[in-house]
C-alpha cells in the first residue's frame, strides 16, 4: 500500500469509527464505562489492524507493478471517486490467485484440453495463477519490442493502446490469447473493486459508495414500499460486524447509520 | 470390495427437494429409509449465519454452495459431430451439492405448469396441425395430465408455505392473480410479496397495455408460516440475497426449513452424507434393482440393498447413474431409439434493461421471487396462429437483490471499462432494472445426454455428455416475446432500453437458469419416454426417477412447484399402489 492509499484508508477507517461513539453514546446509560472503554478500545484495534501494509503473497514486484498499471486504466480514479488501483484491486487479485480461485479449486481440470468453441467456456490448460503469469510475461514482451518498456513504464496513452490491443485481440500474445487474458483481468477487477473488502478490495467500500450499495444484507421489509425514496446508508461490510463496528439486529443484519444528503456525494 | 450392508426398504439417492419430501412420507408409514448424498451436511444455523452467508464474491462468483466440478462434472457441445469439451467452471446453470440441493441457493419462484404444458403435442396438433411442430421436434403429452396433479400442487404448496394470489379459484377467475392459470383447489397458503418500485411501475405499464399482472408466487415467506409437518418457516426481510445463498431467516421454503426437522427425527430414517452413489444394481434379467453401490468419504465402497431405489438427484446425476448402471435403453438420436438420454431442453430466456433518467429503485433490496410478472404470452395463452412457433412464458421484472459484482446495468454502447463505464455504472446502477422474458424450450431429435467417451469423473466413470443447442421455433419465441417485453418498458416510462432476445448458438458459459428439463422423460409410450406417469422406469420397476428429468420438453415457467407436485404424485402412487403390489404401475 503506497503511503498516500495508506492514509487515504486511515481517513476513511476514521471516518467510520465516527459512526462508533453514536452506538455506544446509546447504550452508555445503561453500561458500565469499563465496557464502553472495550468497545472503543477494539475498534481503534480493528482500525489498526486494517490500515497495517499488506505483503502479495503471489505477484512478484514486477507483476504487482503491471497490474497496478493496468487496472488504474479499467477503472480509473476520478472526480466520482478512486479507481481499482487505489480500493486495492491489486491486492486483491493477488489474494485470490494465491487461493482457491489461483488453483481451479473445485473446478474440473483433467485433460486432454483442445481449445474448443467460445460455446464451450474455459478450456484452457492454465489456472487462472498461471494465466496471470503468462499473461503478464507476454504482454511485458509485446511492450519492450513495441516501446522498449515495460507496460508499467509506458505512457498513460501507450498503456491504453495496449489495453485496447488485448481487449480487441489485436495483440497476439504467446501462450494466452490475449482476449482471455484481458478478459480475466477485467473479470477479477470488477470483482475486486465490488466484492466485500473482507477480500482485501473495494477499500474504504469505494465500489460500494460509487454506485450506493449499502452492503452487507439488511432488513428492508418496512422500506421495500417506499417508492422511488432515496435509501442512503454508511455501507456495512463483513469486517464492520465481526469487528463490531456495526451495530446489529438479533439476527446479525447492519442497523444501517443513514448518510444526510449534503454528505452522501454521487 | 464392497462392504454388504443389512437391506432397507428405500434408498433416496440425492437428499434434496424430491428425496427428502418422500424419505419423510415413507418413513411415516413405516418404511426403513436410507437417504444418501454426495456433498455435505449444512443448515440455517450455523451455515447461513450472518454477515458471512450474504457475501457476494464467495457464494454467487465462487459457487460455495454448488457442485464440486472437480469430482464430477458433464461435457458439452451444440451439436452431434461437435466434439464435447467438459464445462470446466459453472456458468449457464448451478447444480447445488449438499443436504437441500439446489433447493438451498434457489430464488423460490414457484409456478404450477398450465394445462396446455402436459398436453402440448396433442393440443397443439388439435388447435394448429402438424405444420406448426418442427419435424424434428420431439415435444410430447406427459401422460398425466394437469387434472391428475392439482391436488399434489396443492399439497405442494401448502408444504412449501407459498405466497400468492390465486387466479382462478375452482374455475372462477380472480382479481389480482394470474387468470391464465389451471384452476386451483383453493387459495395459495400465504398473501403475495410487497410490491417494489419496479414491480409497481411494470404492473402500471403491462395494465395500461392490456395486459393481467400479477405478483409472482414466491417461496420468500411473507408472514411466519407452520407447514403441514408442524414447522415452522421465518418471515422474509427482503434482504436482497437468495439465488445462489441460503437464508439465514428460515424465510425460503427449502429441505432445512419445510422437511429436515422432522424427517432427522424419524428412527426409520438414516442420512448418509458424503456418500457417493456410484451405480445401481439391477438382478440378471434388468427387471429389477437389488442395491446401490457408493463410496465413503473415506474411499470405502458400500452396497446398500433396498426395495424400492428412488433416485432424487438433479436432472443430471438421474439420468448419469441410469445410463451407468443400464436402467432402460439409451437414447440413439441417429436410430431414433431408446429413452434415455431423450428429451433434454432448458430455457430459452431473453431480456430488456430498462434505463430510467427520473426514478430511482433501490434494487439492492428484494427477494429472490419478488418480481411482478404477466402470463399472457406463455403456453397457449394466445393465440400462435402463423407466429411460426409455439409456446412462450412469463415476462416479469424482478427486484431480486443489486449485488454489484453481477447487476451493473449500463445502456448498449457504453464501454466495457474506463472512465465513461464508471460514469454509467454509477449512473445507472440505481436507475434500472430488468424484464425477463422467461420461454419455454422444446424438445429435438439432436439434443441429449449420453455418456462421454473420453473425459471421466474422479470415480473414474464417464461423465454425462450434453449435446444441445436451440432451434427456429426458440428464437421466433424470444424475439417475440422480448419484443412484447420492450413495449410495456416504453410504457412504463423508459428512457432507453436493450433488448436481447435468445439468439444465435447456445452457450455454456453465462448464467441463464438451473432449469435442466428431460433425459428421463415421462410419457405413455415406453418407446418414447425412460418413465411412465407416475415416474416410475419402464424397464425397471422399483426404480423411480424424481425430478425435472421428467420433463418431456420445459414449459415458459420455472420447474420448481411442478416437481414438487410430480413428487407428490409419485409418492401416492408407491404408497396406495406399489407397495400393495410391487410391479409395473403403467
Amino acid at each position: 500500500m503506497s503511503e498516500k492509499s495508506r492514509r487515504n484508508f486511515l481517513k476513511s477507517a476514521a471516518a467510520l469509527g465516527a459512526a462508533i461513539p453514536a452506538g455506544a453514546a446509546a447504550q452508555s446509560q445503561s453500561k458500565a464505562p469499563a465496557q464502553v472503554d472495550h468497545v472503543k478500545q477494539h475498534a481503534e484495534h480493528m482500525r489498526q489492524a486494517a490500515a497495517q501494509p499488506r505483503p502479495y503473497m503471489f505477484l512478484s514486484q514486477a507483476e504487482v507493478a503491471f497490474i497496478d498499471a493496468a487496472v488504474s486504466h479499467l477503472i480509473p480514479k476520478d472526480e466520482l471517486g478512486p479507481g481499482a488501483k487505489e480500493a486495492g484491486v491489486t491486492y486483491f487479485i493477488d489474494q485470490q490467485l494465491f487461493g482457491g480461485y489461483g488453483s481451479m479449486a473445485r473446478k474440473y481440470t483433467q485433460g486432454p484440453w483442445p481449445e474448443g468453441t467460445p460455446q464451450q467456456g474455459y478450456q484452457s490448460p492454465l489456472t487462472p495463477a498461471a494465466v496471470y503469469r503468462a499473461g503478464i510475461r507476454d504482454t511485458n514482451a509485446h511492450c519492450q519490442k513495441t516501446y522498449g518498456k515495460t507496460f508499467d513504464a509506458l505512457s498513460r496513452a501507450q498503456q491504453d493502446e495496449v489495453l485496447k490491443g488485448l481487449d480487441g485481440g489485436k495483440i497476439e500474445l504467446e501462450q494466452v490469447r490475449s482476449q482471455f487474458f484481458f478478459n480475466m483481468l477485467l473479470n477479477n477487477t470488477i470483482e475486486g473493486f465490488f466484492a466485500d473488502p473482507v477480500y482485501g478490495g473495494n477499500r474504504d467500500k469505494a465500489g460500494w459508495k460509487l454506485v450506493g450499495f449499502p452492503g452487507v444484507a439488511a432488513v428492508y421489509t418496512s422500506f421495500i414500499e417506499k417508492h422511488n425514496v432515496p435509501y442512503k446508508a454508511q455501507p456495512v461490510s463483513i469486517a464492520d460486524i465481526t469487528g463490531r463496528l456495526a451495530k446489529v439486529d438479533e439476527h446479525g443484519h447492519p442497523i444501517h447509520v443513514m448518510i444526510d444528503d449534503d454528505q452522501a456525494g454521487v | 470390495m464392497a462392504t454388504k450392508l443389512k437391506p432397507v426398504d428405500v434408498v433416496t439417492v440425492g437428499v434434496g427437494l424430491t428425496g427428502t419430501i418422500l424419505a419423510k412420507e415413507l418413513a411415516d408409514s413405516g418404511l426403513k429409509v436410507v437417504g444418501l448424498e454426495r456433498g455435505g451436511w449444512r443448515d440455517t444455523h450455523p451455515d447461513f449465519d450472518m454477515p458471512h452467508a450474504h457475501d457476494e464474491l464467495r457464494y454467487a462468483r465462487r459457487h460455495e454452495l454448488m457442485q464440486d466440478l472437480s469430482r464430477e462434472t458433464l461435457t458439452f457441445r451444440n451439436a452431434i459431430g461437435d466434439t464435447a469439451l467438459p464445462m470446466r467452471y459453472m456458468g449457464s446453470f448451478l447444480p447445488g451439492e449438499g443436504v437441500g440441493g439446489a433447493a438451498v441457493h434457489w430464488n423460490g419462484v414457484t409456478w404450477r405448469f398450465l394445462p396446455w404444458d402436459f398436453e402440448t403435442r396433442s393440443r397443439t396438433l388439435a388447435r394448429y396441425g402438424k405444420d406448426q411442430l418442427a419435424e424434428d421436434c420431439t415435444s410430447q403429452d406427459w401422460g398425466v395430465t394437469y387434472d391428475e396433479l392439482e391436488p399434489h400442487f396443492d399439497r405442494f404448496e401448502y408444504l412449501y408455505g407459498i405466497c400468492g394470489k390465486a387466479g382462478n379459484l375452482k374455475g372462477k377467475i380472480q382479481e389480482g392473480g394470474n387468470p391464465f392459470e389451471g384452476a386451483r383447489s383453493r387459495e395459495y397458503p400465504n398473501p403475495p410479496m410487497k410490491t417494489s418500485h419496479v414491480g409497481m411501475l411494470y404492473g402500471k405499464a403491462a395494465k395500461q397495455l392490456g395486459y393481467h399482472p400479477f405478483p409472482a408466487p414466491s417461496a420468500n415467506m411473507t408472514r411466519p408460516y407452520t407447514n403441514p409437518y408442524g414447522l415452522t418457516l421465518g418471515a422474509c426481510v427482503y434482504c436482497g440475497y437468495c439465488e445462489r445463498f441460503g437464508c439465514e431467516m428460515g424465510a425460503k421454503a427449502s429441505p432445512q426449513t419445510a422437511v429436515l426437522p422432522v424427517l432427522m427425527k424419524n428412527p426409520n430414517y438414516e442420512l448418509r452424507t458424503l456418500a457417493n452413489v456410484v451405480k445401481v444394481n439391477l438382478d440378471s434379467d434388468k427387471k429389477r434393482a437389488i442395491s446401490v453401490t457408493y463410496i465413503d468419504s473415506r474411499g470405502r465402497e458400500f452396497e446398500q440393498p433396498a426395495d424400492l431405489i428412488l433416485l432424487t438427484s438433479y436432472v443430471f446425476s438421474n439420468v448419469k447413474l441410469m445410463l451407468l448402471s443400464g436402467i432402460g435403453k439409451p437414447y440413439d438420436p441417429q436410430a431414433n431409439t431408446g429413452a434415455v438420454g431423450r428429451n433434454y431442453a432448458y430455457q430459452t430466456n431473453g431480456n430488456v434493461t430498462a434505463f430510467f433518467e427520473d426514478k430511482i429503485f433501490n434494487q439492492f433490496m428484494g427477494a429472490g421471487a419478488l418480481s411482478m410478472m404477466v402470463d399472457d404470452f406463455d403456453g397457449d395463452n394466445f393465440d400462435h396462429t402463423a407466429l411460426g412457433f409455439i409456446g412462450g412464458g412469463w415476462i416479469g421484472a424482478a427486484s431480486a437483490g443489486g449485488r454489484p459484482i453481477d447487476f451493473r446495468p449500463v445502456p448498449s454502447g457504453t464501454p466495457r471499462w474506463g472512465s465513461e463505464w464508471k460514469k454509467a455504472t454509477a449512473r445507472y446502477y440505481n436507475r434500472a432494472f430488468g424484464i425477463t422474458t422467461h420461454g419455454a424450450c422444446q424438445s429435438y431429435r439432436g439434443n441429449y445426454f449420453d455418456l462421454d467417451p473420453t473425459y471421466r469423473d474422479a470415480y473414474g466413470l464417464p461423465l454425462l455428455r450434453m449435446t444441445f443447442d436451440f432451434r427456429q421455433n426458440e428464437y421466433r419465441m424470444s424475439d417475440y416475446m422480448t419484443k412484447k417485453a420492450a413495449e410495456i418498458a416504453k410504457a412504463a416510462g423508459a428512457s432507453r432500453l436493450s433488448v436481447t432476445p435468445r439468439t444465435g448458438k447456445y452457450s455454456i458459459v453465462p448464467y441463464q437458469s438451473t432449469h435442466n428439463t428431460g433425459g428421463a422423460a415421462m410419457g405413455a409410450d415406453p418407446k418414447t419416454s425412460a418413465v411412465n406417469k407416475y415416474l416410475q422406469s419402464w424397464d425397471v420397476h422399483n426404480v423411480f426417477v424424481i425430478g425435472a428429468s421428467a420433463f418431456p420438453q420445459n414449459g415458459g415457467y420455472n420447474p420448481t412447484g411442478t416437481v414438487g407436485a410430480l413428487t407428490f404424485h409419485t409418492l401416492e402412487a408407491i404408497k396406495s399402489k406399489y407397495l400393495k403390489q410391487p410391479g409395473p404401475l403403467a
